[in-house]
């Protein structure tokens, strides 16, 4: 078995000087510039990303953006045909203004000369990430991380006899794994400005930031299990009534609720960085997160080797959906190294390199590694993953997703976190702003 | 005898450039020097300015490359005049100007005022003053979000242990009726030493033979400051009065790390809508009109006022 291994080792040295000594000779070897944002994720694609670089001969760089800044650095980069990055792992909203203004290399001969078959990936990874227009078979991107909102709570503090005896004769049930969005938001009064060890923790830690895309993520998890529709399913871009209909309204005045009621002090700008913070500090009991924290919980030493449990995005009147994050890796238009680029893609694409990119910490989109059968009970969170993933919605992937995003962000904050007018007043200013953006782009 | 270095590099250079340059006027030699830095202007600010002015009679987005251009006559600038979130946002940007500027002029030369005064350790004091203003606003801006922080942050207990109310019962940066005042508190903090230190190089240019005269004539303290003191330092209050008036006019940086322009729009200056406009909405031709009216603005404010300082400056 040594000799067997050994050998299996030295054979794949050689074949990877080999790749590198021929990509090397025929003066072949790039420096490759991938773009993404800066977070946990980004570390562990450095870390895979070695393997590529010792097989191709080629040498990665990376360029990590803040999230908070990462559309305006890489969509400023993209539309002034800059050739900084020769990959780029954007957001998934990005896909239509990609595809439809040529940032982005369509993949499809690429794909089907490889025998890199979308059908592999988790479908809707492949219509949220690579695919433009929707539910059509033109592919822009190859499905690089799978994302979605869902929710981190205290399993010690949930455990405790005192709080769970409180909790019953407070709700009469048992203090668990909220079922519904209105149990959830119990849940979070129930701990909000409760003493715990002498501190005062609040209830859940959820999306409110203002500046980019906060609370728009936030706030479409109740939207959509309240009966919010982006459009009229038969009519595309028709969107009153839709967009604020009563149960939409009703979603949108629950959201409000738990800001109000449950979530800490001073929560009126917060996304990823500040309820992961929030989270590890320990003040609150809850946290609503993109699933790429996961790891890092899992890891830490106060919140995280069995102190923490995770659960999908909780059902609503309407049903259980969850705003799905991740994005797809692309090759950009305007690179010199597309080529090499493509290289790359091919390599990612594969099976033992999506199998260590999970156990890096990325989520891998291939079918295969999350339908694997030791996949759900590799890591406590893994079983929640698959759940999220098979519920997730998504945000508008226009050209003028920005415009789209934009208008949603001011009407939603300025109802939920100043208080300013009523939720009908919100969405039905929303219907106005998003009829005016695709009039102006020409599709109503 | 020996040649001067200039006569050496004359003889050095070649003579049929020599002939070319030799019959040359003072005016075009002039030229010669200042055409470089008249090109650079022109490229950098000049041609950007004539551009910017074109593309906001157009509907042009540079995130649309492949659209067709087209000219939209004066319906930006209509727009832009007729929509009340721009005017709530002009509103905004008018209370954090006005009331910066007169806390910090207030303040600033009560300061100066203080420290003009001959006393042990005012050097060091000088130097702990101006600390503020020696920071990176996104620096400031981070510190006192933290300040601001309704569970862990001093500015909330220090109002708590004078108002006795609990620290995390309220929330200056998260709730609207604060945040105006969360960011005016901030900027007061910072740039207050900076108008200091033009208050103090005004008194300290009032020759002290005046003040001399004054005590002659038995002239009060108090007559003094408002006869002699405050008329010689205007000129230099006015100035300070100006340049933070323009630095705040475009105040970005230190507004978007404390409030993000939130909550709602209760913080969202000019500055911030603008580049919201043109690099989130990629709105390029609305978003340059909307800069050539806040130019306009600026620029005829500022120009009226430089007539006043030079009238007062006259005096």
């Amino acid at each position: 078995m040594k000799n067997t291994l050994l050998t299996s080792a030295a054979a794949g040295a050689i074949l990877a000087s080999g790749l590198s000594s021929v990509a090397m000779a025929d003066g072949h070897a790039t420096d490759l510039t991938l773009c993404w944002a800066a977070w946990d994720p980004a570390n562990a694609l450095v870390e895979l990303s070695r393997d590529f670089e010792d097989q191709s001969g080629h040498t990665m760089n990376f360029e990590f953006v803040p999230w908070t800044s990462f559309a305006d650095r890489m969509l400023n980069e993209l539309n002034s045909g800059g050739q900084l990055c020769d990959l780029m792992i954007g957001d998934s909203q990005w896909i239509g203004s990609g595809a439809e203004n040529g940032h982005y290399v369509q993949l499809n001969d690429f794909f089907d000369a490889n025998g890199i078959d979308m059908g592999d990936f988790i479908p809707a990874t492949v219509t949220g990430y690579a695919e433009w227009p929707k539910n059509t078979p033109n592919y822009y991107a190859l499905p690089a991380f799978g994302d979605v909102v869902g929710w981190t709570y205290r399993k010690d503090w949930f455990e405790r006899p005192e709080i769970q005896a409180e909790f019953m004769e407070t709700y009469g049930r048992a203090l668990g794994v909220p079922e519904t969005l209105d149990e959830l938001t119990d849940i979070a009064q129930f701990f909000q400005g409760r003493d715990i060890d002498g501190t005062t923790v609040y209830g859940a830690a959820i999306y409110t930031e203002r500046g980019s895309e906060g609370i728009t993520m936030g706030v479409t998890n109740w939207l959509y299990n309240y009966g919010f529709e982006y459009e009229n399913p038969d009519q595309p871009y028709d969107v009153d009534g839709f967009v604020n209909s009563a149960g939409a309204v009703a979603g949108l005045e629950a959201y409000r609720e738990l800001y109000e009621t449950g979530t800490p002090p001073g929560s009126s700008n917060w996304y990823m960085g500040e309820n992961i913070d929030a989270y590890r500090s320990g003040q609150v009991a809850m946290q609503m997160n993109f699933a790429f924290i996961w790891p890092g919980v899992e890891a830490d030493e106060n919140v995280g080797g069995g102190r923490s449990g995770y659960f999908p995005n909780p059902a609503g009147p309407a049903g259980q959906f969850a705003q799905l994050g991740g994005q797809g890796i692309s090759v950009v238009s305007y690179s010199e190294k597309q080529d090499a680029a493509l290289e790359y893609i091919q390599w990612f694409a594969q099976p033992e390199v999506q199998a260590r990119w999970w156990e890096l910490g990325g989520y891998s989109a291939l079918s295969a590694v999350v339908e694997d059968p030791g996949f759900a009970a590799s890591q406590p969170y893994a079983q929640t993953f698959l759940d999220s993933m098979a519920i997730v919605k998504d945000f508008w992937a226009e050209p003028a997703y920005a415009d789209l995003l934009l208008a949603t962000q001011d009407r939603v904050h300025n109802y939920v976190v100043a208080g300013e007018g009523t939720a009908q007043e919100a969405l039905d200013g929303l219907v106005r702003d998003w009829i005016e953006v695709f009039e102006d782009e020409g599709k109503l | 005898m020996t040649s001067s270095p200039i006569q050496s590099v004359a003889k050095k250079t070649p003579d049929g450039f020599a002939r070319k340059i030799r019959g040359l006027s003072d005016r075009t030699i002039a030229w010669i020097f200042v055409a470089p830095t008249i090109f650079l202007l022109l490229a950098v600010n000049i041609f950007p300015l004539i551009w910017t002015i074109r593309l906001s009679f157009t509907n042009f987005r540079v995130n649309r490359p492949n659209n067709d251009v087209e000219w939209v006559g004066l319906r930006n600038y209509e727009r832009i005049l007729g929509d009340p979130d721009i005017w709530n946002t002009m509103q905004a940007t008018a209370h954090f100007l006005i009331w910066t500027i007169t806390l910090q002029v207030l303040i600033g030369f009560t300061l100066a005022y203080l420290i003009n005064k001959k006393f042990r350790g005012n050097d060091m004091w000088t130097t702990i003053i101006v600390f503020p203003m020696m920071l990176s606003p996104a620096v400031v801006g981070n510190f006192w979000t933290f300040l601001y922080q309704p569970q862990i942050g001093l500015f909330n207990y220090v109002i708590a242990f004078f108002n006795g109310v609990d620290p995390a019962s309220f929330s200056m940066i998260g709730d609207v009726n604060l945040a105006p005042w969360a960011i005016i508190i901030a900027d007061t903090w910072m740039w207050t030493p900076f108008v200091m230190l033009i208050c103090l190089a005004g008194l300290r240019s009032i020759p002290d033979s005046i003040y001399e005269a004054a005590e002659c004539d038995r002239a009060s303290k108090w007559r003094q400051f408002w006869t002699i003191t405050i008329p010689m330092a205007l000129p230099f209050l006015m100035l300070a009065v100006l340049f933070r008036g323009i630095e705040n006019f475009k105040m970005f940086d230190l507004v978007v790390q404390l409030t993000g322009g939130g909550p709602g729009n209760t913080t969202t200056l000019t500055s911030i809508d603008l580049k919201r406009e043109a690099f989130e909405r990629w709105r390029t031709g609305y978003s340059s009109a909307y800069a050539v009216i806040l130019f306009v603005t600026v620029f005829g404010l500022a120009s009226i006022y430089v007539k006043a300082l030079n009238k007062v400056k006259e005096r």
